[in-house]
């Protein structure tokens, strides 16, 4: 195998792309955590759900991928919120492998779901964006990708903003930090979860339309996209904010250089051995385990 | 003489599964060795799961480990799966090593052990299907060579449903036995406080990696018979999300840290789960996992100590409250 500088600069270029991308699926799963330590295993299928949602939009009703931002997010906040207020709720004061087990369930229930009403097959969906590339010299940035880049990193940096800056995002990070001290301040703390549970989900719909132009839906699509995010907030420090926006581009690059220089699907090898070494010398993750 | 229903009803439960193969028909044969297959996973599961408190979700890991080190084996030198199961235990027995050291180390628990149990097993999916020794995603055969008691490959169902009747009798026995004994009482002082256990003198960091190795072989085995059973593997059916949903649903169905719970839970669900698949199998694919998911959901919000925990908590109302 010959390693062109122009394969490895192009696949770098491809890297930071999709690991913006990754960055912004994972930060919701680290956003839950830190705010009231459970992980959603049911994480990647949230995802997947709003894939089919932006499909069925873009392919059956014609909408410009990028519109269907509008719906997307929204619905991923309401089934963010209407999952967490029907099962998580009531078992928060549970041990924690309760809750992960329910959203191990809850994963089985959306993924099966979605094999009964669409079948396992793979959909696909070519809009006017697809094809558009930008060149560079001899590297090729594909506009679809660039675009699901900053959106990515728009999306971030408005959650940051929002979680920095306002009020109810004080009250986000006040929850995270100590609920009683919260509620001792007159924070309404479920309201808080239910909010946190919300936008953590509805990040998925943002990500879900970003990433409709150039990628697959099927009904196993989330499983990938799940441990991806499960990969990149224990890299980052679960409950990190920024150290998963780092995370998430290390694994888009582990990922595409991964894949430019090892044969097959031996990338996704790298990641995971990326990963047990981060455990190995770092286990509280790359940037330490500190809450954003 | 006061009748210890502990020692007899297992007995008679032996005598009636060891009974059935005169009488069964050889799809009731393959549901009751589906069923036995689960139950043993299931209690193998719950040594680590629900004794130790640690809960694996991916120890499909496991369960590749030895499928895949007896057929390999096999199919390079001839090896018996009757020695290279002895081999797949050993791997995997390393590999539990080396994931309990890793993890438990630094103190990585609760989810971040689910994380990191889910993330080696799909590696090892994606390793597997790599690597074209291992016969990549195409997986590997058991070549049959036609019934021959001494390579583990048998005409009918009959000889795998006793294989399988006696591991899961050992491995219960054991179970129960040993959850009596130092050892037991140990791993449950590690799961309910570890400080305490810790300051009582119990090494908690060797009980957990003890009872990861103990649950890692067991599961490993689980895996060599799997392999003979269905006389083909690939990386998806042995390390994937499947089998590993699978060995923790029985388990906490059933009741975790409970001898009998993870039995009673594949006992059942999988007929049930195998009802669905055959006669919705064809429409309707993932009949049987969206059961489980529905089951698990409503198991975690109702039930979370599952059917033995629910029976204890109303025996114990019955008697008057007293804990």
């Amino acid at each position: 195998m010959t390693f062109s500088p122009e394969l490895i600069a192009q696949s770098i270029i491809t890297g930071i792309m999709i690991g913006g991308v990754f960055a912004l699926i994972s930060v919701g799963l680290s956003l839950i955590w830190g705010v009231m330590r459970i992980i959603n295993f049911a994480h990647g299928e949230f995802l997947m759900v709003a894939m089919y949602i932006a499909y069925f939009l873009v392919a059956r009703g014609g909408w410009d991928p990028y519109a269907t931002l509008l719906v997307t997010t929204p619905a991923l906040f309401l089934l963010g919120a209407l999952i967490f207020r029907g099962t998580i709720r009531p078992i928060l004061g549970h041990p924690s492998m309760n809750q992960i087990m329910l959203t191990v369930g809850l994963s089985l229930i959306l993924q099966n779901l979605a094999l009964v009403f669409f079948k396992a097959d793979v959909l696909t969906t070519r809009t006017e964006y697809t094809r558009m590339i930008l060149s560079i010299g001899p590297v090729i940035i594909r506009v679809p990708q660039l675009i699901a880049f900053i959106g990515s990193a728009l999306t971030a940096f408005l959650l940051y903003w929002y979680l920095q800056r306002t009020d109810t995002g004080r009250a986000i990070r006040a929850a995270a930090q100590n609920k009683q001290a919260a509620t001792l301040m007159g924070v309404d703390v479920q309201r808080i979860y239910l909010l946190a549970f919300g936008i953590g989900s509805a990040t998925l719909g943002v990500a879900a339309s970003l990433m409709i132009s150039f990628y697959y839906t099927s009904p196993t699509v989330g499983l990938f996209f799940g441990l991806i995010a499960y990969v990149v907030v224990v890299l980052g420090g679960l409950g990190n904010f920024l150290g998963t926006l780092v995370a998430g581009l290390i694994i888009g690059l582990t990922e595409s250089v991964g894949a430019a220089i090892l044969p097959g699907s031996l990338s996704r090898v790298l990641t995971f051995a990326l990963f047990i070494l981060v455990l190995l010398f770092r286990p509280q993750g790359l940037f330490g385990g500190k809450r954003a | 003489m006061k009748l210890r229903w502990n020692v007899v009803a297992p007995l008679a439960l032996l005598v009636v599964l060891a009974g059935l193969p005169l009488f069964a028909t050889e799809y009731m044969l393959h549901i009751g060795v589906l069923v036995l297959l689960a139950a043993y996973l299931a209690t193998g599961w719950n040594i680590l799961g629900g004794y130790a408190g640690q809960h694996s979700l991916g120890h499909s890991l496991f369960l590749g480990i030895g499928a895949y080190t007896s057929t390999y084996l096999f199919a390079q030198i001839g090896l018996t799966p009757w020695i290279g199961m002895w081999v797949g235990a050993l791997f995997a027995a390393i590999v539990g090593w080396f994931v309990g050291y890793l993890c438990f180390r630094y103190g990585l628990r609760g989810p971040y052990f689910a994380l990191v149990t889910i993330a080696l097993a799909e590696a090892m999916v994606y390793l597997v299907t790599n690597l074209n020794a291992l016969g990549g995603a195409e997986g590997l055969d058991v070549r049959w060579v036609g019934h021959n008691p001494a390579l583990m490959q048998f005409e009918g169902k009959t000889a795998y449903y006793y294989i399988i009747l006696i591991m899961t009798a050992l491995l219960l026995f054991g179970v129960q036995r040993y959850s009596r004994r130092r050892f037991g009482y140990q791993m449950i002082a590690v799961r309910e406080n570890e400080d305490a256990a810790e300051a009582l003198g119990v090494d908690t960091l060797a009980v957990r990696i003890r009872a990861l190795v103990i649950s890692a072989v067991v599961t490993a085995l689980g895996g060599v018979f799997f392999a003979q059973y269905y006389t083909y593997i690939n990386p998806r059916n042995v390390f994937g999300e499947g089998p590993s949903v699978q060995m923790l649903l029985f388990a906490i169905v059933g009741g975790l840290g409970t001898v009998w719970g993870p039995a009673i839970g594949a006992i059942l669900l999988v007929p049930i789960a195998e009802f669905a698949r055959s006669s919705l199998g064809n429409t309707f694919s993932g009949a049987h996992l969206l059961l489980y998911g529905v089951v698990l959901v409503l198991v975690m919000l109702f039930m979370p100590n599952g059917i033995v925990g629910l029976v204890q908590t109303l025996e114990r109302r019955r008697r008057g409250g007293r804990a």
